[in-house]
């Protein structure tokens, strides 16, 4: 498994790929039902609301409503797929997922897109940073956070088969896709995308990539590392993690999140219990993000792929000691 | 269908089972609890086509009922015992540890009955709506129900529902407000007035209902039973019922201070010497 051979064949949101997987979790099975809160076309949900109007449901500009709703359709026996932005779906409406879906354990599949910093131009108010914090402190809650189109269609097929609630992650901006089509996803198991020996860098979501891209440069100053995709943030697949840590011995964590809370605080969890080594994180480091370009605010942020070589390489040198 | 004697004991016993329920653990909500037993009596005896056993979370084929404010647990939990969802013993675990009566009602612990949690207000008619929604969607004929307290219309979110139910016709739902009046700080009207509740509900496309005697259990029975008739018309239905705090305990009745508080020794025998024995026994 060689970095080298990580290449991307085009570009497509990753919401995209929920639209696709929700049109097909629909025609797999009846039971799937969707809704919206006014955002059906930024949630790419208008390919199942033609396909099956009757099991799609406006719910206006009301998240709290939504999630209730969905709890209910999933209490009469329904597999609900709610969508709005990331932000609307976590922190808006954090007490009716805590009490209406994960403490009755509801089969709600929260799906929630233009997370993290690059929604872009919109700024701070819409770009959530917390969402995979907030969501993974909820107890029976899996958190998804799926890295490109083809990913995040086989993750929204994944989570309609699976029974309990969901909250699958993804993005606004076109993004590489470099993921199989028509991938099986198997919900908590880390993917290894390369092998290496010097560090391994788990990354989630959009920042797999801009990991992958670092370890190209990274390889080419001799540099060898494992690149681990962590799509489940919870479930964490801590044999994955330990066995590539207990090989190279050195860490770097990448994500579109705050530092609090995020992939990374779950890393270093795992690995200050069993397997303690240098850890560097590549997040937001406690600030709100600002309107701007995607990658341009990876970049003032510190999450570019020059920033994630740069932490490897930091964490390289805190190995050596 | 249970006769209205029968019924009648039952409402007896259940205000029993809720100042026992609360003495027992020194907490609790028995005012609001008091306030609905007519309600929940007649739903579960008179008006609900629904099965204790084997409880199905789905409730297919069945009458669903939601509680949205679920501080009033005390009163489900007696009237749900008493229909045979569990054993009347199992009671006496009411709030205390390992218990699937917690202190609100939830599926956590699996006790049959639940379909959600409740507590945090304002969620229920949310959830209550959603299975109106599964049961259109599966064809079955069913209706849903749900109750909801009076303060608890102060929580947005239930506006939200109010919306979405007339936008979408959810005509096989019949929500009741518990309009007594009364929350944790006081009157509605001193801590935020309702206003024109029956308007209000109008205004949001909804087929009102304003029932002026919640404590008695022939009229709410026949509420409730024109309430039924009343939907598959495209309309969601309201039942605002005008109920009594505390109702049947003289110093608990009208009062929000019996809200969320228990008995003391000396207050609780007061309160079982004014409500009679019935045939079916203490828990």
């Amino acid at each position: 498994m060689n970095i080298n051979d990580i290449t991307s064949s085009g570009s497509r949101a990753t919401r995209e790929g929920f639209g696709q997987g929700l049109l097909e979790a629909g025609g797999q099975n009846p039971k799937v039902v969707g809704l919206t809160a006014d955002l059906l076309e930024s949630l790419q949900m208008q390919h199942f609301k033609k396909e099956f109007p009757e099991r799609f449901f406006q719910v206006g500009i009301a998240e709290a409503n939504m999630i209730g709703i969905a709890a209910g359709l999933a209490t009469a026996g329904k597999i609900p797929f709610t969508g709005t932005f990331a932000n609307f779906s976590t922190g808006r409406v954090y007490d009716q997922i805590r009490q209406s879906v994960a403490y009755s354990h509801k089969n709600v599949k929260i799906c929630a897109s233009h997370a993290g910093l690059t929604l872009g131009e919109d700024g701070a108010t819409h770009q959530i940073l917390e969402d995979i914090g907030m969501m993974r402190m909820l107890p029976g809650m899996v958190v998804i956070n799926p890295c490109d189109y083809n990913q995040t269609k086989a993750a929204t097929l994944a989570i309609a088969e699976y029974y309990g609630p969901v909250y699958l992650r993804f993005g606004r901006p076109a993004w590489p896709i470099f993921t199989p089509e028509n991938q099986k996803f198997k919900i908590g198991k880390a993917l290894q995308l390369s092998t290496g020996k010097d560090v391994t860098i788990f990354a989630t979501g959009h920042l797999v990539w801009t990991s992958v891209e670092a370890a190209k440069q990274l390889a080419t100053q001799g540099v060898s590392c494992e690149v681990i995709n962590i799509h489940t943030i919870k479930p964490l697949d801590n044999e994955a993690i330990l066995d590539s840590v207990s090989k190279t011995r050195a860490v770097v964590v990448a994500e579109e999140h705050q530092r609090n809370g995020g992939l990374g605080e779950s890393i270093a969890n795992l690995l200050a219990h069993k397997l303690p080594v240098p850890v560097e994180f590549v997040a937001v480091n406690d600030s709100f993000g600002e309107s701007g370009k995607p990658l341009e605010l990876l970049e003032k942020y510190g999450l570019s792929s020059n920033d994630v070589a740069n932490a490897a390489r930091r964490v390289l040198e805190r190995k050596k000691v | 269908m249970a006769e209205f004697d029968q019924l009648k004991e039952q409402a007896a016993q259940v205000r029993r089972d809720i100042v026992r329920l609360v003495y027992n653990c020194q907490s609790g909500h028995p005012g609001g609890s008091l306030g609905c037993v007519e309600y929940f009596v007649a739903l579960y005896g008179k008006i609900m086509k629904h099965k204790a056993k084997p409880f199905k979370m789905d409730g297919k084929g069945q009458d669903l009922f939601f509680l949205s404010n679920g501080h009033i647990s005390p009163v489900w939990y007696s009237v749900l015992a008493r229909n045979g969802y569990f054993d009347v013993q199992e009671l006496n675990t009411f709030r205390k540890l390992n218990s699937r009566l917690q202190g609100h009602p939830a599926t956590h612990e699996g006790l049959p009955g639940i379909r959600i949690a409740s507590g945090s207000l304002g969620q229920g008619m949310s959830a209550a709506i959603g299975a109106a929604l599964g049961k259109r969607l599966d064809g079955d004929k069913r209706r849903v129900f749900c109750l909801c307290g009076d303060g608890e219309l102060q929580e947005g979110q239930c506006w939200e529902a109010m919306m979405f139910a007339a936008h979408h016709k959810v005509d096989n739902l019949i929500v009741t407000v518990d309009w007594n009046g009364q929350q944790i700080d006081g009157s509605n009207d001193d801590v935020i007035s309702l206003g024109n509740l029956p308007a209000k509900w109008k205004a949001f496309g909804w087929d009102v209902l304003v029932l002026e005697q919640g404590n008695n259990l022939e009229a709410v029975a026949a509420m409730l039973q024109r309430a039924r008739r009343r939907t598959g018309k495209g309309k969601p239905v309201v039942i605002l019922m005008k109920t009594e705090m505390g109702h049947g305990v003289d110093f608990m009745a009208g009062t929000h201070k019996w809200h969320g508080k228990a008995p003391n020794q000396e207050q609780y025998e007061s309160a079982m010497n004014q409500l009679p024995v019935t045939s079916l026994g203490d828990f």
